[in-house]
């Protein structure tokens, strides 16, 4: 079903909200991942406020849809997203990575409930998303599995041998999403190792590539659609995205993968997202 | 599951890892909650079997170590009980940002019975020789591991990970054996040493292929020196049975530990941290691999060249009953 208007607006806001909200955890953590955060938060709210099927009520449901987060780094915006589904605290925020927190820079399943899995070490989601995927066969489930990767981590090797067995074992309830936002810590990707011709090289391992801009909630949305829908072979979506999406002088900067904000900087910073919401909402 | 029925008959017409194959067999027919993997290594290891009897339940990731344990474990975060087999040295090297970030740290239920390990893999040559698994794997919280004596313990130790919570490894050796058990029916718990022999002039404590060597040492020492040793198959490195090794300090006060393995961080450094630790004295050495990267060879042939085999062992006690070791009756007063 495409996207109505009052459901396109909803995401607008609620991807607002939570870029605000992903800010405020960068400043009660002291720092955090947040250009990565905020290129992927559109992904992230489309996923939980549209399409996963899930009970924050029931964290270990056997039906649900499972996430994994293969750029694990950027829990610091997943932990927002989390937090207003009801999964955790929003007060727990406010003790992001602080000694003895639950919440640590990196989301651990053992201590975070909606958490599918612990990630971090990169190159590592796509296969245990190929397993769940597997497992749901085995098991007679009619759940899906997303996972979202970062770009820089698909320089590791271990992401196209997951993505050679997803296509191997015909693994269409498997949905992956690539934030392609041309950015790593040392660099641009294109500079530090180049991807490109990316598309084709998923292309080239049996995927079906649709790409599109994610920061779009309607091209997200016809894309996930028809990657729920697709059953021939494995589908990958290539979100092309800004790193620091939203803030003015964060957005498509490298340095931005990881750093604190200072009080002139979090004004700055809200102020931005601000305008930024308008604009959108403007388009949408 | 229990009711084993493995005999030596088994042993000799069944490789140890055929064994673990058969065990995986039966144990899938009763659970089906079992799935192989193995990376294009299922003849190899033997998880073939489970494979032609279950082809819907095994995975061949093909040759992508990281890939197959990664997968295994998004399989037991959704209640499957995996059971993956490649070489040792791929499972506890080649992936192990994998078995410990996704396997022991979440505390999956995932089984990793790793093949070839040691030096059983000779002639592959040194870059096929896995002789610091132990020490690596028991490093890893959460995890258990296990090196069977022989064929018949391998089949105890696979159902007895079944049969336990949490991740499991198992380290075997390539092709057959040397028998040190009868049949599986003996008290095989992980985590409990079994005692072999009785004696109270020394104590071996030996894991996997050394444990027959241990035996046929303390026979010679038995006929030739009239020396006594205690043998114990410490099948079970972490965690390590501290009682069996506290009893051995203080009734033997001498302890001689073998394996097919570095003697950095295997049996003889886990057993060495326990004497250590309880402040009792105990003349004590260990034989393994010396820190070195192994020569090319037969298996049998390693184990003479490093002391390993029952040879060494034997000479290696007698060096050990003449140090100069000062024996205090009051075992009490120590700390």
């Amino acid at each position: 079903m495409p996207l109505t208007d009052i459901e396109l607006l909803n995401l607008e806001k609620k991807a607002h909200e939570l870029r605000n909200l992903c800010v405020d955890t960068v400043v009660w953590a002291g720092s955090g991942h947040i250009g990565g955060s905020l290129s992927a938060m559109d992904i992230l709210t489309i996923l939980y406020y549209k399409y996963l099927n899930i009970d924050p009520s029931k964290p270990l449901w056997e039906d649900r849809d499972r996430f994994i987060l293969s750029k694990g780094h950027v829990g610091v915006g997943f932990a927002p997203v989390l937090a207003d589904k009801g999964y955790i605290d929003k007060e727990d925020l406010k003790e992001y990575n602080h000694t003895g927190s639950k919440l640590g820079m990196h989301l651990d399943s053992n201590k975070v409930p909606g958490v599918d899995a612990s990630t971090g070490s990169l190159g590592h989601g796509l296969p245990i998303a190929v397993g769940m995927a597997l497992a749901a066969r085995i098991n007679k489930k009619g759940y899906r599995t997303f996972c979202l990767l970062g770009d820089g981590e698909c320089d590791e090797g271990s992401v196209w041998e997951a993505a050679m067995s997803a296509t191997h074992y015909k693994v269409t309830n498997l949905i992956t999403i690539v934030d392609r936002n041309r950015c790593m810590i040392d660099g641009p990707t294109e500079d530090v190792m180049a991807l490109e011709p990316f598309a084709k090289k998923w292309e080239a391992f049996g995927f079906i590539v649709k790409e599109v801009n994610g920061h779009s909630f309607k091209e997200l949305s016809e894309a996930i659609e028809y990657a729920i829908t697709e059953d021939k072979a494995p589908v990958v979506i290539i979100a092309n995205t800004i790193k620091g999406c939203g803030i003015d002088f964060m957005a498509d900067n490298y340095k931005w993968h990881y750093g604190g904000l200072n009080s002139e900087k979090i004004t700055q910073s809200k102020d931005s997202l601000e305008k930024y919401y308008q604009k959108r909402v403007k388009g949408a | 599951m229990g009711g084993l029925t493995y005999t030596m008959l088994d042993t000799t017409n069944l490789s140890t890892a055929e064994m673990y194959g058969n065990v995986l067999c039966e144990l899938g027919e009763h659970h089906p909650e079992i799935v192989g993997l193995s990376a294009d290594l299922a003849k190899s290891t033997k998880i073939g079997l489970f494979a032609n009897k279950f082809p819907d339940r095994f995975f061949n990731t093909g040759i992508a170590e990281q890939n197959m344990f990664s997968i295994a474990s998004g399989m037991a975060k959704c209640g499957l009980v995996p059971f993956v087999s490649t070489f040792a040295i791929f499972t506890s090297m080649r992936a192990l940002d994998q078995v410990h970030t996704d396997i022991c740290y979440q505390n999956l239920n995932v089984k990793m019975i790793a093949t070839h390990a040691g030096l059983s893999f000779g002639q592959a040559g040194t870059t096929h020789h896995c002789t610091e698994d132990i020490a690596i794997m028991r490093s890893m919280a959460n995890l258990k591991v296990i090196v069977p004596a022989d064929g018949i313990e391998t089949a105890n130790a696979v159902v007895g990970a079944y049969e336990t919570d949490g991740p499991v490894y198992i380290r075997i050796n390539r092709g057959f054996d040397q028998k040190v058990y009868e049949n599986t029916d003996y008290d095989f718990q992980i985590g409990k040493a079994h005692q072999l022999m009785d004696g109270n002039d020394l104590t071996i404590i030996a894991c996997g292929s050394c444990v027959y060597q241990a035996i046929e040492a303390a026979k010679i020492l038995s006929s030739v020196d009239g020396l006594k040793a205690r043998v114990l198959d410490m099948h079970t490195i972490k965690p390590i049975d501290r009682e069996a090794i506290l009893k051995a300090v203080h009734e033997t006060r001498r302890i001689i530990t073998v394996e097919d393995h570095n003697v950095i961080g295997g049996l003889g450094s886990a057993v060495g941290e326990v004497i250590v630790e309880s402040g009792k004295g105990c003349a004590f050495r260990k034989l393994g691999i010396p820190d070195t990267f192994s020569i090319i060879g037969l298996h049998e042939d390693l184990m003479a060249y490093y002391e390993i085999d029952t040879n060494g062992i034997v000479e290696n006690v007698r060096k050990l009953i003449g140090l100069e070791f000062e024996e205090d009756e009051d075992w009490e007063d120590e700390v």
